[in-house]
């Protein structure tokens, strides 16, 4: 019982610099909570079946990452016990020498542990099951769903999953500081304190050949995920340039540090000004010690940059294409018979026959009253022609291009639409219309990397060959636009060619487009499902018609990018409160051993000021170096993201970058001041 | 060998650089006070070099922290150069540390973080000295306190008797007018000791630097031109040095512990 109160008593005793743990503790409590409580928010939610669907896939990659986070928590945990335990090496020795056993300091320490985790959980809980509440408003917010009535929601599972989580996490703890007790000599405990570190210089000419050496190295991994990256096809592009940023963000840590201080040495007038020897002294002798641990923090916070924004981005980026590329309700679209077509002997006669007839005819046949359920009907012809592929297309600037992009098939069949037929679907979304003379063609295309294969061989003026007859380009570019609604810009060039072109010729597709007559929600709702009822359970059973409508799109593209802004939320605000958390940390325990140094300043007579800024600047070096050279990072990490995310568009770009910002300033700006405040109180005299 | 220290009035008038009157500070609550300091007046005129003697517990070292402004005293006033130091408040306390007081104490303290050069040059950067100025004042009193090849060690890299020149030499670099030593010789050997006394004698007669210096061991206080004697709180005797030679004064200093009754035995 005696153990009981002495470590009850030594919490109390140690808040101060128990604060930043225990609000670490907190956090991530919380925070596992919150994410793990999601499904059970939604149960509440008016979404459709598909959201449904994204919804339960969402909650289960989030419990698969959830065991990812707490990993990482469970090495924050251990590292920050170690560091609190540290500190304490002479109580520890004082209890030695008083005669309480090993056992007893272990069990003293299991207490201690079982108290700060028992109030984490619960304070942690408390918070979480508050926050969670704000986040049904940001889930229905995200998932585009209406709130049925707002209910005060607990999940119990979620609650279940995080004490077992975290009790494994503190399990861990307490073994780790049992061994570390077990392990530990009396005379080093009693004089750990009294430890000075040898202080080395690093050799400046050493320092300036690696930081060289390893800037260019650096520069040269950003090379490769940037201006030297045209497509992805081996796991080596990605990895060795990760690898080479790895290496070389610890070197140009190790050797910049020895090359500032050796710089600001020199300048006499900076160096001897007022505690900037001393701030200086601190940095630089630490910095020596701290270089892994800053790798890690500024990779960890180059990461939660680079996965915030890209998610963010990709969720600003779908929510903006639905609008634009999904303008009208439904498009159908059906195979006509061809001979050359996807057609075969294993095709069932009813669709053949199927294929014979029109679109109209066909939805007609599968009970749908294209007169009762549509308006703004539009039907088109498509055509393709054997002898137009994009070798074809491409002229003399083929050898190029295949050079370049080795892995597209040059002999596909270009799609190729009449300028009468675009026109009547560009009229109806509102996109610009075109008129042709009868020797020119166009490009309609929307899809970034093929605009820019295809505005080489426009600008080059290509002509293209449409039975026997020559046809030459109006525009040196792609003109932005696309014929079928879909969530992403993936048109990859139509042709448009006056109307005497394909005379005669036998459509390759038929393509329809329409509005529903139902204005409601619940209508819309209605009529979606009956369509894809009626016409997806009939593919090629009846007939070879492919429908794509608004709401699936919709509904794909929020919960595609809602689930992605998710696991984006939770792995970054994991990785930055990590980051953050370790580097307050070790501040901390350098402030409580700095206090002897600080009460030296203030016997020589600086002021408070002067010694609250030497403070102050100290820890913003501290916190401040990883997080530059983590954004000069993104910067490149997120010009490569773009590139891979490219069907995705790059309009939200902005907006998510400056969202990322904030969690930035926030959480690790949060970190930082409260590093501050706490290590301002423990040099404060008395 | 009752000495009253009022008998040193009638020498020549010259002005106290210190002047403490009637200090006393207590501590602890009301049921259970001690008196740390009990009534304490005393004056330290300028150029003179003062040794405070007493067992552990007697005072001495409170004396030195509220002379220092490191700890408040409970009542009475404490002049330097006609300053009321416990008015002093805040960064008037700071500024009055750095341009007024230079310490040494028993465990150097040093920043181990910095070279012997850094550590004296961080008292004149806090007070703005010009880089230039710094330099030349620094090689100026590593000659005179026979540091200049340990300049650019650190505090690790140095044997205490040159740890504790350095310190000293931080300490009387800002030209203070008192410089407070709290038993500097406490962590030498009789070595360094002797050397660091001899080093602290030309500071005190080629230099000027007036020395208030606590200590408990005799041979130490000898080196001082006046010793003064503290026991719980009060001011027991004091004996000055005039034209004695430092043997003789250690003979009479001896005296006066056996006097006080064999507390300072240990100090021989």
């Amino acid at each position: 019982m005696m153990l009981f109160k002495l470590s009850l008593k030594n919490i109390k005793k140690s808040f101060k610099d128990y604060t930043i743990y225990f609000f670490t503790l907190v956090l991530g409590v919380a925070i596992f909570y919150v994410f793990n409580a999601i499904d059970s928010q939604t149960i509440y939610m008016d979404v459709t079946s598909n959201m449904a669907e994204i919804i339960k896939l969402m909650t289960s990659m989030l419990s698969g990452v959830s065991v990812f986070v707490s990993f990482v928590l469970g090495f924050l945990i251990i590292y920050a016990n170690r560091f609190l335990i540290k500190r304490r090496n002479k109580e520890f020795g004082v209890y030695l020498t008083l005669g309480m056993s090993k056992k007893k300091i272990s069990l003293l320490l299991f207490f201690e542990t079982l108290f700060v985790g028992l109030i984490s959980l619960v304070v942690g809980l408390g918070v979480g099951v508050m926050l969670s509440q704000a986040m049904s408003l940001l889930v229905a917010n995200l998932f585009e769903a209406n709130m049925t009535d707002f209910a005060f929601v607990f999940s119990t599972s979620a609650c279940e999953k995080t004490l077992l989580y975290f009790g494994i996490m503190y399990l861990l703890v307490m073994i780790f500081n049992t061994i570390n007790i077990s392990k530990c000599k009396l005379i080093e405990l009693l004089q750990s304190n009294k430890k000075t570190e040898k202080i080395r210089l690093k050799n400046p000419v050493l320092c300036t050949i690696i930081f060289i050496l390893s800037t260019f190295t650096l520069g040269t991994a950003y090379y490769l995920v940037t201006g030297g990256i045209d497509h992805l096809d081996n796991a080596n592009k990605i990895f060795i340039p990760i690898a080479m940023g790895i290496i070389s963000t610890f070197f140009i840590f190790w050797s910049l540090s020895g090359l500032l201080l050796k710089a600001c040495m020199s300048i006499k007038g900076l160096y001897y000004k007022g505690l900037n020897s001393f701030t200086l002294r601190q940095i630089s002798s630490k910095i020596n010690t701290t270089v892994f641990s800053m790798t890690v923090i500024c990779l960890m916070l180059f990461v939660t940059v680079c996965v915030l924004s890209s998610a963010l981005s990709i969720k600003n980026a779908m929510t903006a294409n639905i609008r634009e590329l999904a303008p009208v309700d439904v498009s159908f679209s059906k195979y006509l018979y061809h001979e050359n077509s996807v057609f075969d002997v294993n095709t069932p006669q009813a669709v053949l026959d199927d294929a014979k007839v029109s679109l109209k005819e066909t939805l007609k046949n599968h009970g749908i009253d294209i007169n009762e359920t549509f308006k703004d009907v539009v039907e088109i012809p498509v055509y393709r022609i054997e002898e137009l592929t994009m070798r074809a297309t491409l002229g003399e600037q083929l050898d190029e291009i295949s050079k370049k992009f080795k892995y597209l098939n040059y002999d596909n069949e270009e799609t190729i639409i009449t300028v009468s037929d675009y026109n009547k679907i560009a009229k109806l979304y509102g996109n610009e219309t075109y008129s042709l003379n009868d020797d020119e063609y166009m490009i309609i295309a929307d899809f970034d990397s093929m605009v820019e294969i295809r505005n080489m061989a426009l600008n080059e003026g290509v002509s293209i060959t449409i039975n026997d007859k020559t046809y030459h380009p109006k525009y040196t570019e792609c003109k932005d636009g696309f014929v079928e609604i879909s969530s992403n810009h993936i048109n990859d060039g139509i042709f448009i060619v006056p109307d005497h072109a394909v005379e005669g010729q036998i459509p390759f597709h038929e393509l329809m487009v329409a509005n529903f007559k139902e204005t409601s929600r619940e209508g819309k709702n209605r009529v979606n499902d009956m369509i894809n009822k009626k016409i997806n359970s009939a593919w090629n059973e009846t007939t070879l018609t492919s429908v794509n409508t608004k709401i699936e799109i919709t509904d794909a593209s929020v919960g595609l990018g809602g689930l992605v802004t998710f696991i984006g939320l939770y792995l970054g605000i994991i990785f930055l409160i990590s980051s953050a958390a370790i580097l307050a940390l070790k501040e901390l325990s350098e402030s409580t051993d700095n206090k002897e140094r600080f009460q030296m300043l203030r016997r020589l007579g600086a002021d408070e000021k002067m010694i609250h800024k030497a403070l102050f600047s100290q820890i913003a070096i501290f916190f401040m170096a990883p997080l530059i050279l983590a954004i000069i990072h993104s910067i490149f990490g997120i010009k490569f993201c773009i590139f891979i995310l490219e069907t995705f568009g790059r309009k939200g770009l902005l907006s998510s970058i400056i969202m990322t910002s904030i969690f930035l300033v926030l959480i690790y700006g949060g970190y930082f001041i409260l590093t501050y405040i706490c290590s301002k109180n423990i040099i404060e005299e008395n | 060998m009752d000495i009253n220290y009022n008998e040193f009035e009638g020498r020549e008038i010259m002005e106290p650089i210190l002047k403490i009157q009637n200090i006393e500070k207590y501590y602890g609550s009301r049921s259970s006070l001690t008196k740390a300091l009990d009534g304490i007046s005393m004056d330290v005129n300028a150029g003179e070099y003062v040794a405070i003697m007493g067992a552990s517990g007697s005072g001495k070292t409170t004396l030195l922290n509220v002379i220092s402004t490191i700890d408040r005293v409970t009542s009475g006033h404490i002049y330097v150069a006609d300053k009321d130091i416990t008015k002093l408040k805040g960064n008037e306390l700071n500024r009055f540390r750095r341009e007024e007081l230079g310490f040494i104490f028993q465990d150097f303290n040093l920043l181990d973080t910095l070279t012997a050069y850094e550590n004296i040059a961080l008292a004149l950067s806090i007070q703005n000295v010009s880089p230039k100025e710094i330099d030349e004042r620094i090689k100026k009193v590593a000659k005179e306190l026979s540091i200049k090849d340990i300049l650019s060690k650190y505090p690790y890299q140095m044997s205490g008797g040159q740890k504790q020149r350095v310190a000293s030499a931080r300490a009387i670099i800002t030209n203070p007018k008192l410089v407070l030593a709290d038993e500097p010789t406490g962590a030498l050997d009789s070595k360094s000791s002797k050397m660091l006394l001899e080093r602290f004698n030309y500071l005190n007669k080629e230099l000027g630097a007036t020395i208030l210096m606590v200590t408990h061991d005799a041979f130490t206080a000898s080196y001082a031109s006046r010793v003064i004697f503290i026991k719980d709180g009060k001011i027991f005797s004091e004996i000055e040095r005039g034209d004695d030679d430092r043997k003789e004064f250690f003979n009479k200093i001896i005296d006066v512990v056996t006097l006080l009754g064999g507390d300072l035995n240990d100090a021989l």
